[in-house]
């Protein structure tokens, strides 16, 4: 894993993606979930390009179970966006990187 | 032929496209294989495979893709992530414009797979949200629960089973009174206390406030209707294959499988087809990287009767 990308938890949620001066991109996966594993590399790509403007981070949803019930994930990979708190995009499932990348063009405008 | 940026540019890297990268890397071939979103392709997605040679106990999904995808890289296979949008083959150079620019080359060999069919009754807003096409990704989040599958083939079967290990009970709809599934799953279904078949079925609808709470199952042969209440919505229907940048280049067969003959050329010279996106009477690893295989002798063979 890129050391671009920080592992959250449940209790750092709050300060780390909704209190952070900068956009975050948030990858929910789980270590069973295949698909999760594969964009992991994407992820990688992508965060050592923005990872100077878009914080990127990782939560483990079996580890923790409240903050994807929080956002009604009942599917990963789900990656959401967020800009000064609030969730300003959601991809769910393996998408092409184009399509990534695009959402996080988005958080930059 | 004049000069091309490439001699042979494969268009996906599941197991076809990985396949012919190793097998064209070692015939020394200038050879780039392009994937658009992650190497393994559909096998990602399957959680179990016994029937892959070479794996007495079996492996997951995951793990056989990125077994592949270990060895493309061990022998130096050009790995691009890029989508091909649109191609222009109506030169004797084959130009493939990408959506980050273009490259020509002498040979293409398209192994873009296939993608999950889809019920087409509105469920898109439950994606995600209880309707669902991966079972290993999703199961976890139904532990406990009641949800529906729907197909009947070997995707189906598996994947229900898979889902019994978390779901408390599922409903396996099928629109025929049989299943199509290998008999080995189809014992494994039979005897699984979990599952309870719904023949001659479609679903027809769903609804729920946030997420699926009802799913509506219509027989095909009485047009009778019931709901089931049910978290959860597995669709495994089947497959299209990924020939949108395709256009009208190449024959498609009535499904919009790519036709090929047994070399897997294509309608149109130095273009071959590999894996899930042609026609074959079987989708299968084993013969995805079959036809990957063949796929860049054929290639070779045609590039040295086109000399330069």
């Amino acid at each position: 894993m890129s050391e671009k990308i920080i592992e959250i938890d449940d209790d750092s949620f709050d300060k780390e993606v909704l209190k952070s001066d900068v956009p975050v991109m948030v990858d929910f996966w789980a270590p069973w979930c295949g698909p999760c594993k594969a964009i992991g590399p994407i992820v990688d790509d992508l965060a050592g390009v923005y990872g100077d403007r878009v914080k990127f981070a990782k939560v483990n949803v079996d580890e923790n179970p409240l903050t994807p019930s929080k956002y009604g994930i009942r599917a990963i990979p789900t990656l959401i966006f967020f800009k000064d708190g609030e969730s300003a995009d959601k991809i769910t499932g393996m998408v092409a990187k184009a399509k990534l990348e695009s959402s996080i063009k988005g958080l930059l405008k | 032929m004049s000069e091309t940026d490439y001699d042979l540019v494969v268009i996906g890297a599941g197991p076809a496209g990985l396949c012919a990268g190793i097998y064209a890397a070692r015939a020394r071939m200038n050879v780039l294989v392009l994937e658009k979103a992650a190497p393994g392709g559909q096998i990602l997605i399957t959680d179990w495979i016994e029937n892959y040679p070479g794996f007495p106990d079996g492996i997951s999904g995951f793990d056989l893709g990125d077994k592949m995808h270990n060895q493309a890289k061990n022998l130096g296979v050009n790995l691009k992530t890029a989508e091909v949008l649109s191609m222009d083959v109506s030169g004797e150079n084959k130009i493939l414009h990408l959506d980050d620019g273009s490259i020509s080359t002498k040979t293409i060999i398209i192994a873009t797979g296939a993608s999950p069919r889809k019920l087409n009754i509105g469920e898109e807003k439950f994606i995600g949200k209880g309707v669902s096409f991966c079972a290993t990704c999703d199961a976890p989040f139904f532990k406990g629960k009641t949800v529906v599958a729907v197909g009947g083939g070997d995707t189906a079967v598996q994947e229900s089973i898979y889902l019994t290990k978390f779901a408390e009970k599922v409903y396996l709809v099928h629109r025929r009174d049989e299943l199509r599934a290998t008999k080995i799953l189809r014992e494994r279904a039979f005897e699984n206390d979990k599952i309870e078949f719904i023949w001659d079925s479609v679903v027809s609808g769903m609804d729920g406030f946030f997420n699926v709470e009802n799913v509506k199952i219509k027989n095909v042969k009485t047009g009778e209707e019931k709901t089931i209440k049910a978290d959860g919505c597995f669709v495994w229907i089947g497959i299209i294959p990924n020939t949108g940048f395709v256009g009208d280049a190449l024959k498609l067969d009535e499904q919009g499988f790519i036709v090929t003959d047994h070399t897997m050329a294509t309608s149109v010279p130095g273009i071959f087809a590999a894996g899930d996106v042609r026609t074959t009477p079987l989708r299968q690893v084993a013969t995805a990287v079959s036809d990957g295989s063949v796929a860049v002798i054929s290639a070779e063979h045609f590039i040295e009767n086109h000399p330069d």
